[in-house]
């Protein structure tokens, strides 16, 4: 890693691109309002199979974003961000059957459980890089069933059968159906997320995180605590995912094991590359396709959509290694250079 | 003496910046050509330019063969052995194996006979046949690296600094083994040296080479006994 | 005691199948300091083109041995056309490769051939039990099969000129263009011969676990933690690791945690060595330059 070698580490840091470009606060403003609309208008137009196949792209969108923050902005691959997703799920559903717990006050539960497991994962992955962790974390996805059928916690996890759950109601007598309701909770609970993690990118932490990705000597020299970093990262990411995973549980009103297969893992392995490495928009574009995609393939064969994704996976490495993000990005630059 | 290498206009650089810009320079079938120059001065780049390891323009004609686009491996196999900077030792095997890698485009039956005068030539070799390349001591890896280069019986040996980093003793004894291919063997050597003392005495042809531009060549004993040149660029 | 030893040895049967899957994920990495994780999805893909050829007819051996030389084609094909022009990618790339390997191939096999579990045929057999009932056939036979293969490759890469220059290729690329050695080339042979390895592994154990798809994800962890454990850059570690963690699995799904949780012990293993002891029982501890 010789690459900084001639750089002071200031320049290292500041040559990283900023996501955002500068753009002026009323096209900000009202791109954040065509936003709202976008995300609120699908509740009046879509029927409610298709709302909620959105919900779910909507989903899979954060969970997506969670794997982004671990793999795609700090640099450690993950093939494991199926684990968290089955424990913030398997979390919401157990307070929710068990103990007649309302959904909301399931979500920080299972948030705080999530980021500590990740934590713990985070840890031995530091002294791993590149394909011990991946090699590791994909061990952890193809274990995930096993553990979760696991005769131990039957009682609590409800074996192969799983457990069922039932969708939030509307509240304040709000006249929308659970399934609209289902949609804007999800839109709700995602939009906080992304916001969180959009301001998160762009300041100091997220400079620090890519800093460690691409310069780890360099921020060392700099004094970043890399250890301390990596490990938050992973938290939070498997937070972030975990929290997708509760979101599922209720939209789907079912958890089984079987429903966690390490194919999860890989699904936003693939949507996080399709949509775009280390970019918050790629993370949307990434629920979306792996959502709808396979829906489209599956109507070929059964094996299509895993053969669809292989392909489609490989060609996206080798012809647009920044995904869909990094293809409307340069589209972009191109207009504005014409323009 | 007919021309084994002839170079001219020979330009390569690493990603975008240029290290050589346009070099002309000759080896003589079985003579020694010295480069000479400061750290720098692309002499390292100008090995590998004539290897294809670095991207380059210009013509390289080896025996009236363009070498230029080959691959190292297709150069390499056309008669040139090359012991880069660091030896190009593998360090994981043992020094026969080396010795077999050396010999490994061979399929002549007089492999067993050049294994025999390698360690004839290098009998600290033949001491530490079975042992890991990466204890020997750097003379003996120094010696590794030419005796792996000759069993190639290439017709041009490229030398990069073998006298780097070695006690003064072994670097008498490594330029004594570089005389014995020079007069024994007939073999054409390009020798890149900062010891441009001892390069001289060795070479029949010297080139100064300084940030990529060949600022002074000649025959080397004509440049040995001018004291002008010796002071002003070679500094001894 | 019988119980003990009887699960000892069928240990050292399956034991045999993960030394092999170690040993070419191992030869892969030594060449190229990646991990192939699809390879066992490659070696199930070989047990479905050995089980057509069984029920068009051919003779068992005439079915392996034709098996090994497609799979050996199929590898060298992969490594030309999906790996070569990612080889200098960051890491993250190579890892989607893999992935995106793994999906097609794996998904494919199931859109080929069905998802319906067969029954693969084993060559050996017998009237009864051997060894007084400690050994079945089949196991007795695959583990001198997968023995067979290990001393083959050992001797292969030890005693042969085009061992050696794949070994010199896998560590010294640079150098190795200089005397000649055509790295890309060695590269795609590695691969061919990690794919014919795993094919017989796969050969070997489908008719133990029957032939479905899927067969392999579970071995191909196994594997990896066999690797890990012998150490990722040391051939005969991983072999000695597959071993191991062959005879560990069996014991501990026989009086430890019982079958549920076998994946589970590949994982715990992973981890453990990985946080232990990162560089295995007998890998060089190689110092990481960040």
């Amino acid at each position: 890693m010789s690459v900084s070698k001639g750089l002071p580490a200031d320049a290292a840091i500041a040559a990283i691109p900023l996501p955002a470009a500068a753009t002026p606060a009323w096209q900000r403003i009202a791109l954040v309002l065509l936003g709202l609309a976008a995300a609120i208008a699908p509740i009046f137009v879509l029927e409610s199979f298709h709302l909620f196949q959105l919900t779910m792209a909507v989903i899979m969108a954060l969970a997506v974003l969670g794997l982004n923050i671990v793999t795609g902005y700090n640099g450690q691959i993950s093939l494991g961000h199926g684990a968290f997703f089955a424990v913030g799920a398997y979390c919401t559903a157990i307070l929710m059957s068990h103990f007649d717990w309302s959904f909301w006050p399931t979500l920080p539960i299972s948030a705080a459980v999530c980021a500590g497991l990740g934590y713990g994962v985070g840890f031995p992955a530091l002294r791993l890089a590149g394909h011990y962790l991946a090699l590791t974390t994909f061990s952890l996805a193809v274990a995930v069933p096993q553990i979760l059928k696991h005769k131990s916690i039957e009682d609590w996890t409800g074996g192969v059968q799983g457990l069922f759950l039932v969708k939030p109601d509307a509240p304040f007598g709000l006249p929308l159906s659970s399934d609209q309701w289902m949609y804007l909770v999800a839109v709700i609970v995602a939009g906080a997320c992304f916001l969180l993690v959009w301001n998160l990118i762009r300041s100091r932490i997220g400079r620090a995180l890519m800093a460690t990705r691409d310069h780890a000597t360099a921020a060392e020299a700099m004094g970043m605590d890399i250890g301390s970093l990596k490990t938050k990262a992973f938290a939070l990411s498997a937070m972030i995912t975990g929290i997708a995973g509760s979101l599922s549980a209720v939209a789907i009103e079912f958890v089984a094991p079987d429903s966690f297969s390490f194919g999860v893992s890989i699904t936003l392995f693939v949507g996080m590359v399709v949509g775009g490495v280390a970019s918050i928009l790629g993370s949307l574009f990434g629920g979306l396709f792996v959502l709808f995609v396979p829906n489209i393939a599956e109507a070929i064969s059964k094996a299509a959509p895993g053969v669809i994704y292989g392909v489609i996976l490989i060609l996206f490495l080798f012809l647009l290694p920044d995904g869909f993000a990094g293809l409307l990005r340069r589209i972009a630059a191109k207009l504005r250079g014409r323009g | 003496m007919p021309t084994l290498l002839d170079v001219k206009g020979l330009k390569a650089g690493y990603g975008p910046t240029h290290v050589l810009h346009g070099l002309d320079f000759q080896v003589e079938e079985g003579g020694v050509t010295a480069l000479l120059g400061a750290n720098g001065a692309g002499k390292t780049t100008t090995l590998r330019a004539i290897c294809g390891m670095v991207r380059t323009e210009g013509e390289i004609s080896f025996r009236g063969d363009r070498l230029h686009g080959r691959a190292t491996e297709d150069i390499v196999r056309r008669g040139i052995a090359h012991v880069p900077d660091g030896r190009g030792t593998f360090m994981e095997l043992t020094v026969e194996e080396n010795f077999k890698l050396g010999a490994y485009v061979r399929n002549d039956n007089q492999v067993q006979a050049d294994f025999d005068r390698m360690c004839a030539w290098f009998p600290r070799l033949k001491q530490r046949w079975k042992q890991q390349a990466g204890t020997l001591s750097g003379g003996e890896q120094q010696m590794l690296a030419i005796a792996r280069a000759l069993l190639l019986r290439p017709k041009l040996l490229l030398l990069d600094e073998p006298s780097f980093g070695l006690a003064p003793l072994i670097v008498q004894e490594i330029f004594g083994i570089m005389r014995r291919i020079r007069d024994e063997s007939g073999v054409g050597i390009l020798l890149v040296e900062q010891n441009a003392n001892l390069a001289l005495e060795l070479a029949d042809l010297a080139y100064l080479l300084e940030t990529g531009t060949i600022v002074m060549s000649g025959r080397a004993a004509e440049i040995r006994q001018d004291e002008a040149i010796r002071r002003s660029y070679l500094g001894y | 005691m019988d119980g003990l030893a009887h699960q000892i040895v069928a240990g050292i049967a399956t034991g045999g199948i993960y030394a092999s899957v170690a040993l070419a994920i191992v030869m892969i990495y030594q060449a190229t300091h990646h991990v192939n994780f699809a390879q066992g999805e490659m070696a199930t893909l070989s047990c479905f083109i050995a089980w057509s050829m069984v029920q068009a007819g051919l003779p068992y051996w005439v079915a392996f041995f034709g098996t090994i030389v497609v799979s050996f084609a199929i590898g060298v094909v992969v490594e030309r056309i999906l790996i070569r022009p990612v080889a200098n990618a960051p890491v993250l790339t190579m890892v989607g490769v893999f992935i995106g390997l793994l999906l097609i191939v794996g998904n494919a096999t199931g859109w080929i051939f069905g998802y319906t579990t067969k029954v693969f045929p084993s060559p050996f057999t017998s009237d009864g039990p051997l060894l007084g009932g400690l050994v079945s056939a089949h196991e007795l036979g695959s583990t001198v099969v997968t023995l067979t293969v290990l001393t083959l490759v050992w001797a292969f890469f030890r005693f042969t000129k085009l061992g050696l220059a794949m070994r010199a290729a896998a560590y010294n690329p640079r150098s190795s263009r200089l005397v000649g050695i055509r790295v890309g080339w060695m590269l795609a042979l590695g691969w061919g011969l990690a794919a014919a390895i795993g094919a017989v592994a796969g050969m070997m154990v489908a008719p133990v676990v029957f032939l479905d798809p899927t067969m392999m994800l579970g071995i191909l962890l196994y594997a990896f933690a066999g690797a890990l454990l012998g150490g990722i850059d040391n051939p005969m570690g991983a072999v000695l690791g597959g071993f191991a963690v062959g005879v560990l699995e069996n014991l501990a799904g026989a009086y430890v945690v019982g079958t549920e949780l076998k994946l589970t012990v590949a994982l715990a293993i992973i981890i453990g060595v990985l946080v232990v002891r990162p560089s295995g029982l007998f890998g060089r501890v190689v110092f990481s330059r960040v």
